[in-house]
């Protein structure tokens, strides 16, 4: 049983989930109706689908950064920013140039999502531009898209927020009619598959790890690494994309200041809750996606708890410097010479 | 041999860029705009020694972050036109308040007539004031107040305590109407800390404990839409049907808790079971309010440019000014059954003013 349980505990997702149950666990001893899920209004209503609702944007960020932080060992900050510049992009082309409220289309829908993912998309290639060919650091190139990109999201949207008071634009960010689960869970998990697929499926996730650990020693065994860490970049920018329509359709319009605001941190923290090391390299997009969802968790959690909202982000602090200090290599290995030290001394008596 | 030339010509260099440099610093003074990231337009000194009979005003914007700081900025910028006899240099200062100061510095090295300053934030103040006080130019201060120095001729803006004890008066006078005894409360507060979180929090919290009324929870929204969904969805969980009266300190936070109550499918406005509060007072907002959806908004007026003409032609003919000037703010409510309501305000005055029913002019009219 001991055994087994060492074993488990030896597993690289082992950590996240761990943090992430021990999130969950503060709520059974508080108030355990926060795993009860039921229907109402015919759609699934409970804290739990509102943190798989709620987290789809962080899990999708989380996806892009983590590839970005492999490959390049930095951070791409820019990702809310890009998120808020998709958001604008879409509804600027959805309402047509100066209209700040529309129950009408422009364009078809489609066209300016798809636009709106287009301008992520653009946004991580000059990213990637910058850190793979002219080689700046990653969190200098992407602080500048970091600054610019709500400026130029405020532009497109002529300085105001722009409102889609158009049903269907809604059904992303909310529900599709008929269905009782949240649409933003359904693009989450398309997202994640669609990468996995790409990671699993070609040689692109060894291609990333190995640029990541040594990129000149991937370039003399033949990988071409500006192409690859380009490549993760895009991924990243369109990543950003996506979460900003989502964002965008869920409160149907775009507010160019507040869509995405701070959310680079939280899908950095996601990769680093998630156990993969900032430092590039080896990679683990499920303890991101994990870690994505567990710090939703935390937040759905504070509300759920009604914490005052002046102390709420001291307790969100504490929860995160556990779960840190938990995975520290440091503390790890403080662990393990503690355990062999019990273990020598009991074999000496 | 060779290196000691080669120094000596880089010395020279060195100091021939030093003195170029300068030499470009004190050229860019005319310029006028501060380096803040490019923000700054209109904003031109050169114009200002041109235009010897106009009145130059030099107008020193926190930023532009919402649609609400958008028809505070537009207001300013109306009222200051050159059709009105004015010219103005308008600074948006991006939320950055060392380039606030700057800014106001500029103002005073390029010896503009007035300067009209929205605070960033409350302290720090009190040297540039004085360095305005030296040079003569008076100081008029906006929307948000200035704590540490009183060197500046008048504050115009608004009274939030107010606006927070015009909501409590509105929802007793509504409740007594229509007959409901058992008011349960949830507050969907704005960033905290700001003048408007606090004041909107206090003046309403100090009737609900006037008169007994309960306050399930207070928690913030952050003044957005996304943030007002995210709270309310928490709320119709932890108090499913034990709530009759929502409170949301902006109307961006009242749609966000529309979305989220029609998702739960909790019935609100008019003809709904809760009642659904909100401040700012948008045209978005507004139109809810003649919908039905929203019970009663109380505007927090952002035009704020006709009140400081108006000080600068006063002071222009020589008069004295108020100190402080608040401005009128008008209450909007979705039925007719109440005329106007009673409060005693901040400063502690009985106050009368009339409820306006939402028309098309009306939210047309809104910005």
């Amino acid at each position: 049983m001991m055994e087994n349980f060492k074993k488990l505990a030896k597993k690289p997702l082992f950590l996240p989930i761990f943090c992430m149950i021990l999130v969950l666990l503060i709520n059974v001893i508080k108030s355990p109706d926060f795993f009860v899920i039921k229907i109402n209004n015919g759609v699934l209503f409970g804290r739990i689908i509102d943190i798989l609702n709620r987290g789809s944007e962080i899990a999708i960020l989380a996806v892009g950064q983590t590839l970005v932080v492999a490959v390049s060992a930095g951070t791409d900050i820019s990702v809310g920013s890009v998120m808020s510049l998709s958001a604008c992009g879409c509804c600027m082309l959805l309402a047509g140039y100066g209209n700040n409220s529309v129950s009408e289309l422009a364009v078809p829908m489609i066209v300016g999502m798809l636009f709106g993912v287009f301008m992520g998309g653009l946004s991580g290639a000059m990213n990637g531009a910058l850190v793979a060919k002219l080689k700046i650091q990653p969190m200098v190139a992407t602080l500048i898209l970091f600054t610019a990109g709500r400026a130029i999201g405020l532009l497109l949207c002529n300085n105001q927020i722009t409102y889609i008071r158009y049903e269907p634009y809604k059904y992303l960010g909310n529900f599709l009619p008929g269905c009782p689960i949240p649409t933003p869970v359904f693009v989450a998990i398309i997202v994640i598959a669609v990468v996995s697929i790409l990671l699993k499926k070609t040689a692109l996730g060894l291609y990333i790890q190995s640029v990541g650990i040594n990129s000149r020693a991937a370039r003399i065994s033949g990988i071409n690494s500006e192409v690859i860490c380009f490549i993760c970049y895009v991924i990243c920018g369109i990543c950003a994309g996506i979460a900003g329509i989502v964002a965008s359709s869920r409160i149907y319009s775009a507010d160019s200041n507040n869509i995405g605001l701070t959310f680079e941190l939280d899908a950095i923290l996601a990769v680093a809750l998630g156990g993969n090391s900032l430092g590039g390299g080896k990679f683990n997009l499920s303890g991101s996606i994990i870690g994505a969802y567990t710090i939703q968790a935390i937040t759905t959690t504070l509300l759920a708890m009604g914490v005052s909202t002046d102390k709420a982000p001291v307790f969100k602090a504490i929860i995160v410097i556990i779960i840190v200090v938990v995975q520290a290599p440091a503390f790890k290995a403080y662990m393990a010479a503690r355990r062999a030290q019990r273990a020598s001394v009991k074999e000496a008596a | 041999m060779k290196k000691r030339v080669l120094a000596g010509l880089f010395a020279t260099l060195m100091a021939a860029s030093m003195v170029a440099c300068g030499g470009s610093d004190s050229g860019a003074d005319g310029g006028a705009a501060p380096a803040d990231g490019g923000e700054a337009t209109e904003a031109d000194g050169g114009d200002a020694a041109a235009s010897g009979e106009k009145i130059t005003v030099g107008f020193a914007q926190v930023g532009h972050e919402s649609d609400w700081r958008t028809a505070s900025t537009k207001s300013v910028q109306d009222a200051f036109s050159e059709a009105n006899g004015y010219d103005l240099q308008f600074v948006d200062c991006d939320n950055d308040s060392k380039a606030q100061i700057d800014a106001v510095r500029q103002f005073v090295q390029n010896d503009v007539d007035y300067i009209v300053i929205d605070p960033i934030v409350s302290t720090g103040w009190d040297t540039v004031l004085t360095e305005c006080e030296d040079a003569g130019i008076p100081v008029i201060v906006i929307d948000r107040t200035i704590e540490d120095s009183t060197k500046y001729v008048s504050w115009v803006g608004s009274e939030f305590m107010n606006e927070g004890l015009a909501s409590g008066a509105w929802l007793k006078a509504y409740a007594e109407a229509k007959g409901i005894d058992d008011l349960n409360i949830l507050v969907i507060e704005g960033s905290n800390g700001s003048s408007a979180q606090i004041g909107r929090t206090d003046g309403f919290k100090k009737y609900a404990d006037e008169e007994g009324w309960t306050i399930l929870d207070s928690q913030d929204g952050n003044f957005t839409q996304e943030g007002g969904q995210q709270v309310m969805e928490s709320y119709c969980k932890s108090y499913a049907g034990k709530f009759n009266v929502v409170v949301c300190q902006n109307d961006n936070e009242a749609f966000g808790a529309m979305d989220a109550m029609k998702a739960a499918g909790v019935s609100y406005g008019i003809d709904g079971d809760v009642i659904l509060i909100s401040f700012d007072a948008c045209k978005a907002g507004l139109e809810y309010v003649q919908s039905g959806d929203i019970n009663a908004d109380f505007m927090c007026y952002p035009l704020q440019g006709s009140y400081c003409a108006d000080i600068i032609k006063a002071l222009e003919s020589g008069e004295t000014v108020a100190k402080e000037t608040f401005m009128t703010e008008p209450w909007y409510v979705a039925e007719d059954i109440l005329p106007s309501i009673t409060y005693t305000n901040n400063a502690g005055e009985e106050v009368t003013e009339d409820l306006i029913v939402v028309t098309d002019a009306a939210s047309q009219a809104s910005y």
